[in-house]
């Protein structure tokens, strides 16, 4: 497996990584196939509205502080900038920072650029671009509609690279291309790594710190001081200058296996940056991984050590009394790969029983060409778990709920854990990246979901009285009739 | 439109499948790529007042998620595929098909696919609303003119006193559902029987839309949103249509509305101003006991700008201006008006009480509107009624801010209405409670 940095677009996961949308089996014939490279997508012949590259892309890059995204597009693909703003806004709170809006420009193509094309307006929106925001970078987004009538995005920024004195990198992210939706992150990494990453000048104690919002912030500083590395939290709320720095850190962490594999690995391939690919650091056993990693790339095993003894003594008589409180109750986890298999560990640790997990794709292997830890260590486990894939695909999703009818569904991504609200489960949405992190937050966690099945008169009272938008015919299906075999 | 565009205000003609969304038992199928869907339910819905996905909406909503074999061989066979299964699987009565930029850059015949439902006698229309034809309020219109050619059957009598009422577009508006029974409410203490096809209740949906070829009027309470359906409708059935531009907010034009509605559908002098009278009593009582505060803080702003589409821009303003005494600095509308209506919007902008007439700016590009703003001189702290993405800018120029068109992401709405008589004592109510948290 290798990163190429002389193109300016990254294969999509399914080509890349092999990476699938539909299956149904278990943990164990997943990890089994993924390793024998036989693991095959199967597609559905009924499906709902998912989401694209171009929302992953656009949403990371935009909470780059000096850097300003042009979306050429027409302006119904430019709509997650209003997500996007409040998240950003949701990230200053948490670092104290001013409000600011996103710097966001939609080149608004309209019937006759889909005739004639629009390139002169996307020269115009660049050069806007730059005159109003006066930023380090652009990063020009693709669309479906630039993409099947073909506009020439990276001669255009190539040209414009003559008058504008700062990168401009093309993101290839059409959203009919994958579908997988993270395949937007690697679009926005390689864009990241092609045009922005400097050969490195110098070494650092830096970390690169690839994360969403970075609520945990705080602690990872302190944590990260204590071994005398220092965080760079990256994209969101970095600066251009941290990023071209990224080549010279110690190492790079992730808090999604997903998210890091191909910045990750793409340091290290390129510019010697180990990439830490143990599991994810959710829950202790996460954490003890991901911490150890650091260490042994870093040469502070021994910190680490007396680190994490430390910090599991804090919470011992903390975790004999949550899963205490847990011990007993079923949960159904549906999550992107990294985060599902990572979050089915972490909530066994509390002594959760997972009778399924669903994950929004598979990564079959990563950027270095191994498959993901977590899914390896849920593979060696003695118990065997049901899995599914399936690009949140709530029709597959609430039958099979309905039919496992489990104490507590845990998800992450909007537009899930309310429907299963509406079937009477009790529900915990996974927003923020750092819920159950590391030690504290497991505990922490813990007593989310504890709180959860504790009080469910809203999931009670709101499945007695909503009607599911499903017919009785399809909720007494199999879940999964309606998954085909890969025809091509 | 605006050549570039930066803060999103409004979305593109696919975001009309909230306006499916918001018909009792009716469901969007799209026909467009993965992540359209998510996108226009995110901005209109989710980051708009909080509405959420409802019945079905989100990521429920049945979509093709149109892939580069789609692109490449034609997505035809796949829609008819998810449109035959989304039959067996959604529990619905309505079944819309709307086209993104993908399939309709392809070509697919999304028409031919519908026909042949249709002639199975299944409940399925379809618009082609690729998201490069315009915005979401185009889009309605499309989705509206699609239910009136291919769902409504004509009617054998014309119902007196039925009244159909075609107003704000639902999940752009956050405050919809709300202003909707406001509506209603108005035209009903009228005596007529108002027909209000989105919005939640049994008698609103499908049952509504069948009532409306034999109503007496179509009523048009809009800028321009609408404007073309009403007249399809009258093509189409014969009922007229009566255009009432301003989205009616306050007692002064709130009057003027039942006037030109009873006059117009023949209700009696004596009982359009009876309704008059009792509505600006309940009103005045409110507005009497409020004066003090309004008066004597000293924090009253005087000046106010609007950053908003047409219904908002136009019934704020001539509220804020004819009935609480404020003065308007440039009002601003961002809802992508084609060049036909601008002159009469203008107009209406031109004609306050005691003459205040206000500068009017048509331009959906927010970013090109706050540097207008800056450039504005303020002598007293101004009131800016905007969205989510003022509040930036209300910081810079020491305004007050209150979010009331899309995008309100800082706001939960459930019925909250602006409308009438009641929406202009909750106007009232939060933007004088903002200007009093403000020191606070």
């Amino acid at each position: 497996m290798s990163i190429n940095l002389n193109i300016s677009e990254v294969a999509i996961r399914e080509n890349r990584l092999g990476s699938v949308t539909g299956y149904q089996g278990s943990i164990k014939e997943l990890a089994a196939q993924a390793s024998s490279c036989s693991l095959k997508n199967k597609e559905r012949c009924f499906s709902q509205s998912s989401a694209c590259s171009s929302g992953c892309a656009q949403g990371y890059l935009s909470r780059i502080v000096d850097a300003a995204i042009v979306v050429h597009a027409p302006i119904g693909c430019a709509a997650d900038s209003v997500y996007s703003n409040t998240q950003n806004k949701w990230g200053e709170k948490v670092r104290n920072w001013k409000h600011r809006n996103i710097n966001v420009i939609n080149t608004n193509m309209v019937e006759e650029d889909t005739v004639f094309g629009a390139v002169a307006k996307l020269k115009e929106a660049v050069r806007e671009a730059y005159r109003r925001f006066n930023p380090k970078a652009i990063f020009v987004t693709t669309s479906c509609v630039s993409g099947i009538i073909g506009e020439d995005i990276t001669s255009v920024l190539d040209e414009l690279e003559e008058e504008i004195p700062i990168p401009l990198a093309p993101v290839f992210c059409e959203g009919f291309k994958s579908k997988i939706w993270a395949s937007g992150f690697d679009a926005a990494f390689h864009a990241i790594l092609t045009k922005i990453v400097k050969p490195p000048q110098r070494k650092t104690n830096k970390v690169n710190m690839i994360n969403f919002s970075g609520s945990a912030r705080k602690q990872i500083v302190e944590t990260l001081a204590r071994f005398g590395l220092e965080p760079v939290f990256v994209a969101p709320y970095s600066t251009v200058e941290e990023l071209s720095k990224m080549s010279e850190s110690a190492a790079t962490i992730s808090i999604c296996g997903t998210l890091g594999s191909y910045i990750g690995n793409g340091l290290e391939e390129h510019y010697g940056v180990p990439y830490v690919k143990t599991l994810q650091p959710h829950g202790i056993v996460g954490m003890d991984s991901w911490l150890r990693g650091l260490g042994a790339v870093t040469g502070k095993e021994q910190e680490v050590e007396a680190y994490i003894r430390e910090e599991k003594e804090k919470i011992a008589s903390d975790l004999v009394e949550i899963r205490e409180k847990l011990q007993g109750h079923t949960a159904v986890v549906g999550m992107g790969p990294s985060f599902g298999h990572n979050y089915i560990r972490t909530i066994q640790e509390l002594g959760i029983k997972v009778i399924w997990g669903a994950t929004w794709h598979f990564d079959p292997q990563y950027d270095n060409g191994k498959t993901p830890a977590s899914t390896e260590l849920l593979a060696s486990q003695e118990v065997d778990i049901p899995v599914s894939v399936g690009d949140q695909q709530n029709y597959e999703l609430l039958n099979l709920l309905n039919r496992l009818k489990p104490d507590l569904y845990v998800a992450r991504h909007g537009g899930s854990t309310v429907w299963a609200t509406k079937l009477g489960i009790p529900s915990v949405m996974v927003a923020d990246e750092f819920s159950a992190f590391g030690y504290q937050g497991l505990i922490d966690f813990g007593y989310r979901l504890s709180d959860a099945l504790t009080n469910r008169s809203l999931a009670k009272n709101l499945s007695s009285r909503v009607k599911m938008p499903y017919t009785d015919w399809w909720m007494a299906q199999d879940s999964f009739i309606f998954l085909e075999n890969e025809v091509v | 439109m605006s050549q570039y565009s930066e803060q999103v205000r409004h979305v593109c003609s696919l975001g009309a499948l909230q306006s499916v969304l918001a018909i009792d038992r009716a469901v969007p199928i799209l026909h467009a790529g993965p992540g359209c869907g998510q996108k226009l339910w995110g901005a209109l819905g989710f980051q708009n007042g909080c509405q959420g996905s409802g019945y079905v909406g989100g990521h429920s909503v049945p979509c093709t998620n149109i892939g580069e074999k789609e692109v490449i061989f034609g997505g035809d066979d796949r829609l008819k595929e998810i449109v035959g299964n989304s039959l067996k699987i959604i529990d619905a009565d309505l079944f819309v098909i709307l086209t993104g930029c993908t399939s309709d850059i392809v070509g697919d015949d999304t028409g031919e696919v519908a026909r042949r439902f249709q002639e199975q006698g299944k409940p399925v229309i379809y618009a082609e609303t690729g998201g490069f034809k315009g915005t979401n309020l185009f889009g309605h219109e499309l989705v509206v003119d699609a239910i009136i050619d291919q769902y409504l059957k004509p009617a054998n009598n014309v119902e007196p006193g039925l009244i159909n009422i075609w107003s704000v577009v639902p999940y752009q508006d956050p405050f919809w559902v709300g202003n909707l029974k406001e509506i209603e409410s108005l035209i009903a203490q009228l005596g007529l029987t108002p027909n209000v096809i989105f919005g939640p209740g049994p008698e609103k949906g499908l049952e509504a839309l069948g009532k409306v070829p034999k109503a007496q009027l179509n009523l048009l309470i809009s800028p321009w949103v609408g404007l073309k359906n009403v007249q399809h409708l009258e093509e189409k059935f014969n009922t007229p249509y009566l255009h009432y531009p301003v989205l009616p907010i306050g007692p002064t034009e709130t009057a003027k509305f039942l006037r030109t509605v009873g006059q117009n559908a023949g209700v009696e002098e004596k009982r359009i101003e009876k309704v008059i009278q009792k509505n600006e009593a309940e009103y005045y009582y409110y507005i009497e006991r409020s004066a003090d505060v309004l008066l004597e803080t000293r924090l009253l702003p005087r000046r106010f700008i609007t950053i908003a589409d047409s219904f908002y821009a136009l019934g704020i303003s001539k509220f804020l201006i004819n009935d609480l005494g404020l003065l308007p600095e440039k009002q601003y509308i961002t809802d992508g008006v084609s060049e036909e209506y601008q002159d009469s919007i203008t107009a209406q902008f031109k004609n306050f009480a005691d003459g205040i007439t206000a500068d009017v700016v048509f331009n959906s590009d927010g970013g090109a509107i706050h540097e207008d703003i800056r450039k504005i001189k303020f002598r007293s702290r101004p009131l800016i009624l905007g969205s989510a993405w003022d509040r930036v800018l209300s910081d810079e120029v020491n305004g007050y801010q209150l979010s009331v068109s899309m995008p309100v992401s800082d706001r939960l709405a459930l019925n909250r209405s602006y409308v009438g008589y009641q929406g202009a004592l909750r106007l009232v109510e939060d933007i004088y409670s903002i200007v009093l948290s403000d020191f606070q």
